[in-house]
């Protein structure tokens, strides 16, 4: 199966991104093959509609379960629409979450998050 | 012939001015454009007896007619709209009704409808006016362009602009004769004066700036002005006696004739600069 991880870099080395809308990259696994793909966000730097144009971005590509730090109100209605899972991660590597994830010691999120989370954070810097 | 009262910075004084400017002049009209937080009427204190709403269209598809293209999605620059298991979901709040995704579907499954974003309310000769944006509300332009349509042409309008320089006071002053830009001498109302001053400059509106709040021990303002040519039209003091009566909600005009005088003359060389 397909899951989608928030985070701050290109790679597994990289540390998950709290924010799920204005994330900079998402990191899309396949946990049968390990192989993985980085998609830089779009989303990321839209005046707004970052969460709902995010959801859909990971929806289309056929993720299950999505691993991040704060997901919004119009993004959770999507991804439950999508039926894709949601589930909180820790502020630590993605393969930490990855780990974490499969062993099921992850939280799964069902109640949205503040809006305009990601607004109030730092961008990363490149 | 329509003055507009803008900043930049908030809380610089812009109502203190409008207002004052309004209750100085026999015949005028007073439009309250920060739609987010409307404050002249405590200083104004109208009866506001009419109210009406502002809708804007906002789209509904209809499930049945819907085939989930996605074309919806794709032309909305907003994001308001998604397409899930070959269903629209959408979201209203985000919609800045443009109406691209109806003229787009092929389906003809989006229709549209009136959603309420706020209300316009104003004294039963429509002098005094002003605008409330719902709470939630995103986009004020459609408040403050329902304000406008209501401007009378044939008395001096006075608009007390929303803080900033982005789109909302665009939309304020845009047609007006004469920008009065209120300024404080602090680091950051000079750093906000300056791009108030490129906005009105870039819109080619002539203008010049009323300093609030002004003292001896920053001349920031005044400096700024003299080295761009900028008219300094007015200067109130940062006064215990006006910060008072403002407290109580009082204008420094009510309290002080000095002070109505002093924004009667700034009204008459206001309209000397529009006419030359």
């Amino acid at each position: 199966m397909k899951i989608g991880l928030t985070s701050t870099g290109k790679t597994l080395d990289s540390m998950m991104d709290q924010r799920f809308g204005r994330a900079s990259y998402f990191i899309l696994l396949d946990t049968d093959t390990s192989e993985f793909e980085a998609l830089p966000n779009e989303a990321s730097m839209t005046a707004g509609g970052s969460g709902t144009f995010a959801a859909q971005v990971i929806a289309d590509k056929g993720v299950s379960a999505v691993i991040t730090g704060n997901v919004g109100p119009n993004a959770m209605n999507v991804l439950k629409a999508a039926d894709i899972g949601i589930y909180r991660g820790y502020p630590a590597t993605i393969n930490d979450n990855i780990e974490k994830y499969k062993r099921g010691r992850l939280e799964r999120v069902d109640q949205a998050g503040p809006s305009h989370f990601g607004m109030s954070l730092k961008r990363n810097k490149k | 012939m329509k003055i507009a009262v803008l900043s930049g910075k908030g809380g610089t004084g812009k109502t203190t001015v409008a207002a004052s400017l309004f209750s100085c002049l026999d015949r005028c009209q007073y439009i309250d454009c920060d739609v987010e937080e409307p404050n002249g009427a405590i200083f104004l204190k109208p009866d506001l007896p009419v109210s009406c709403p502002v809708n804007v269209p906002t789209p509904r598809i209809d499930p049945a007619k819907c085939n989930g293209c996605g074309s919806c999605r794709s032309v909305c620059r907003f994001n308001a709209i998604t397409v899930i298991k070959g269903r629209a979901l959408l979201f209203p709040e985000l919609c800045h009704h443009c109406g691209a995704c109806l003229i787009v579907c092929e389906s003809e499954a989006i229709s549209e409808k009136d959603r309420e974003i706020g209300i316009i309310e104003t004294n039963s000769s429509g002098t005094f006016m002003h605008g409330r944006l719902h709470i939630g509300e995103p986009v004020s332009i459609p408040v403050i362009r329902a304000l406008k349509r209501r401007l009378q042409e044939d008395i001096p309008v006075v608009l007390d602009c929303p803080p900033g320089a982005s789109c909302a006071v665009v939309r304020s002053i845009e047609g007006c004769d004469y920008c009065l830009l209120v300024a404080e001498p602090t680091p950051f109302g000079l750093h906000d004066l300056n791009i108030a001053v490129q906005l009105v400059r870039k819109m080619g509106i002539p203008f010049a700036v009323v300093v609030n709040k002004a003292s001896d021990t920053d001349r920031s303002v005044q400096k700024f002005c003299r080295q761009n040519g900028i008219e300094i039209v007015l200067e109130i003091p940062f006064s215990k006696e006006i910060a008072q009566e403002y407290s109580r909600g009082i204008l420094p005009v009510v309290a002080n004739p000095e002070w109505k005088k002093k924004f009667m003359e700034l009204y008459t060389h206001v309209e000397r600069g529009i006419q030359t």
